[in-house]
């Protein structure tokens, strides 16, 4: 081989390795597609029935949802350490007029009765989702979730995470939206 | 305080590094007198980051909160083993392992390399620091481990559950002391294009680094295909997943390295190529870092997506491995090519195992990188799944072990294929017995597990053929090495083809008291029960397996973490001397009955059996070789 032609070889790499660059580099700039939106906001929530979570309170059911009337619907447990930090907020919507139902994930009423006996009970009903299916129905992939129900029965939105005090408008807000 | 004192160690560090880039420019530039400082600032520098380190791992195994990136992945709930692996299980943590292990390995050059011009250390270690410099940066200005948080939460966040694992807790720092290793070979192959002094003492010096960080590589990489493959619950090893890839280029590109260094350290041939695997090999570990940190390929491994931190490092690349392609663009030409050597030769062979190892490397940088190609062009996403891989590398891997077979056998610079037709005859000899049985005991298995099964039986055995003739107890302990990792490929190819040709597999929805079949096992569904450990409940069930003889028992769980939520599946495995019986249990129905997924998996703990006995011939290899450079300076200090 002549020497010419090795020394252009040379630079090959250096060559696709520029093309590596401006690849990638496009790829960052372009706006990102990964970010999640739950697929639910707008439908009608799925079918479900869940039964008594405590035996003083009553469970939840897809009929009971959607009779007129926006409603919260928020997924927590009694192991679930977030839950307790957001008592308060749910505690600020209940006085702001909203009604606030329960699904328990994998809970056992004891520990149940002690979580809201410490941390105040802000629910109408309670419905206890013992294997998660509702909780995966729902497109909710941890605790707490918070969902804001239209009077139709239509998902409007999905918290995720937490709510912390300065979430409280946005979700009243949702509410209002939903009336 | 804690915290402010592994900043402080951070922003020292980042001084003595640039301190070491000055001193190792000023000295090459003809400041002589500086030559001898810059080992001392490359061992301080190093004992700053690790001290970084430290603190970071002190901060994790207290819980203290008020440290942003503890509160994120920490919680006092979880057990000490977690705490203390939380330090390098998030973004922040593990850059911070990284950088520490580009220290160690620059105080490691510092203080033990003897062989190297004192100029091409000098400039080695200077690139060393330019790395380093760069990485720091990236801590400090973009992604701070030591961040406060005020107020400071109650309760920490946790670590992700997958990662909550033994296995998991020592992947990481393993995996990364060969990513971070191979900077050595990068920083050698700079300096000596700097010094232009590229020849077979460079080769001879840079083996044994190459050697040591293949050998983490290796381990790390066969740790993570069997965590991949008990903890996810998905049955699969191997799921040419981006960020396996990621690891996985890095090696091939490194055992492209470790057999052109040997023909550059016997021969003195191939030195441009050799420099430019160096070069390549540390570039992978630096894009696979890269294209994991980013965020840029969706993948079940990366943590945080945040684009900013993405064009950092990019633009770091951009500065290491374009320049080092532009410096061996424009140095390697000057480069005098060294001797020839005839097609049919030792050194023919190895040439045509890099050429195999750079092809595959290629085929699985474009089937990586082909999402954002196809996105970049077409605006479609979409991703390239194992039928791309298997189809496209599978053959041209065990093209390459075939060579492995003759290679060994083969005289350096030139040698007759008559020769080698008779050296190999046996191992071909048992191949064919192989297909043979094979065909007739088995008949059905596809094209390429066939292949791979009865080229494992001709490899294990040809592996084994250096070793013929030979007085054992004098065979240098490199080639005990060669031979065992050789036989190492032919285990592990062992394993992939017969977990792949042989592999048995049932789902089924089972009442308590009901049974299934799976291979030769029958499989008795008892109960579920919950149960709760340290940091998570799950629901347990268990299963009687009998083939005949004392039946096993199985507990599959299905965990579930309250901090982050998170539900994972542990299977449970049987392993017996013949395979692995791999069982896990997924949601149960109104009617009481239970999902369960059951495998019959034969001879698959062949496949990291295997990578273990790379490893280990690794090993002996870098043994051998330092033994004898010893042995070589004594004798030299005698005369």
């Amino acid at each position: 081989m002549a020497l010419k032609t090795i020394r252009w070889l040379l630079w090959v790499p250096l060559i696709l390795f520029v093309g590596f660059v401006a690849l990638v580099a496009s790829g960052l700039v372009t706006p990102s597609t990964h970010e999640i939106r739950s697929q639910l906001i707008g439908k009608p929530l799925p079918d479900f029935a869940l039964p008594p979570a405590l035996p003083a309170k009553p469970g939840l059911a897809r009929v009971e949802l959607g009779q007129g009337k926006p409603r919260l619907v928020n997924i927590f447990a009694s192991w679930c350490v977030p839950c307790a930090t957001e008592s308060a907020q749910l505690a600020t919507l209940k006085r702001a007029g909203v009604e606030i139902d329960g699904i328990a994930i994998r809970d056992r009423p004891e520990d149940l009765t002690r979580f809201l006996g410490r941390y105040g009970d802000p629910y109408a009903r309670i419905g206890a989702d013992r294997d998660s299916s509702v909780q995966m129905a729902l497109g909710s992939s941890g605790v707490p979730e918070t969902f804001v129900i239209d009077g139709a029965g239509v998902i409007r939105l999905q918290h995720v995470g937490e709510i912390r005090p300065e979430h409280v408008a946005g979700i009243l807000a949702a509410v209002e939206a939903a009336k | 305080m804690t915290a402010e004192l592994g900043l402080a160690a951070l922003w020292l560090a980042a001084a003595l590094a640039l301190l070491q880039l000055a001193l190792a420019a000023m000295a090459l530039a003809g400041r002589e007198e500086l030559l001898n400082g810059v080992r001392p600032v490359a061992v301080v520098q190093a004992v700053l980051a690790l001290l970084a380190f430290a603190v970071l791992i002190r901060l994790f195994v207290v819980v203290d909160l008020s440290v942003e990136l503890v509160a994120l992945n920490d919680a006092s709930t979880k057990p000490l083993l977690y705490r203390f692996a939380g330090a390098w299980g998030n973004h922040e943590g593990s850059m911070l392992m990284w950088v520490a292990i580009l220290g160690l390995s620059g105080a490691c050059v510092a203080l033990l390399e003897r062989r190297l011009p004192e100029r091409t250390l000098v400039a080695t270690l200077g690139t060393q620091a330019a790395i380093g410099l760069g990485f720091y940066a990236f801590l400090l200005f973009a992604s701070n481990p030591f961040q406060r948080l005020v107020p400071a939460p109650a309760e920490g966040q946790g670590l992700n559950p997958l990662l909550q694992d033994p296995g998991l807790a020592f992947h990481p720092p393993t995996l990364y002391l060969g990513y971070v290793g191979l900077s050595i070979a990068f920083s050698f192959a700079c300096g000596a294009l700097l010094t232009r002094q590229v020849d077979a003492a460079l080769a001879r010096a840079m083996r044994p680094w190459v050697l040591g960080a293949w050998v983490f590589l290796t381990l790390g990489i066969t740790a993570g295909s069997y965590w991949a493959y008990y903890e996810l619950g998905w049955g699969g090893w191997w799921f040419w997943d981006p960020v396996e890839n990621a690891s996985l280029m890095p090696w091939l590109a490194a055992t492209a390295l470790l057999h052109s260094v040997a023909v550059l350290a016997t021969r003195d041939s191939l030195r441009a190529w050799t420099v430019m695997l160096a070069v390549v090999a540390f570039s992978m570990s630096m894009i696979g870092t890269f294209l994991v940190r980013s965020g840029i390929l969706t993948s079940v491994h990366a943590f945080a997506v945040d684009p900013r931190r993405g064009a950092f490092i990019l633009v770091l690349l951009a500065l290491y491995i374009g320049g080092a392609l532009a410096l061996f663009a424009a140095r390697a030409g000057t480069v005098q090519e060294g001797r020839t050597f005839e097609p049919v030769s030792r050194e023919g062979s190895l040439v045509a195992n890099n050429l195999l190892l750079s092809a595959i490397l290629g085929i699985v940088l474009v089937g990586t990188l082909y999402p954002l190609l196809a996105e970049a062009v077409t605006g479609e996403k979409l991703s390239v799944g194992p039928p791309y891989f298997n189809a496209a590398a599978g053959p041209l891997a065990l093209l390459l072990v075939t060579i492995m077979v003759a290679g060994p056998l083969l005289r350096w610079r030139r040698d007759r294929l008559a020769a080698l037709g008779r050296r190999v005859a046996l191992p071909a000899g048992l191949a064919l017995a192989a297909l043979i049985a094979l065909l007739v005991a088995a008949p059905g298995v596809r094209l390429l597990p066939l292949l791979g099964l009865v080229l494992a039986a001709g490899v294990a055995l040809g592996s084994l053929a250096p070793l013929w003739g030979r007085n054992l107890r004098r065979t240098p302990m490199f080639t005990w090495g060669m031979v065992i990792g050789h036989l190492g490929v032919a285990v592990a190819l062992a394993g992939m083809a017969s977990e792949s040709a042989f592999t048995r597999e049932t789902l089924v929805a089972l009442a308590p008291g009901q049974t299934a079949q799976v291979g030769p096992w029958r499989i008795r569904f008892d109960a579920v029960e919950p149960i709760a450990g340290p940091n998570w409940t799950a629901l347990e069930a268990t299963l009687q397996a009998d083939r005949g003889g004392a039946p096993l028992l199985l507990k599959p769980q299905a965990r579930f973490f309250p901090s982050p939520p998170t539900e994972t599946s542990e299977a449970a495995i049987a392993t017996r001397w013949d395979g692995q019986l791999y069982t896990v249990i997924g949601k149960g129905d109104e009617a009481g009955r239970w999902q369960l997924r059951l495998w019959w998996k034969p001879f698959v703990t062949l496949i990291w059996l295997g990578g273990a006995l790379i490893a280990v011939g690794g090993v002996l290899s870098l043994l051998g070789r330092v033994r004898r450079e010893r042995r070589a300076a004594e004798r030299l200090a005698w005369l």
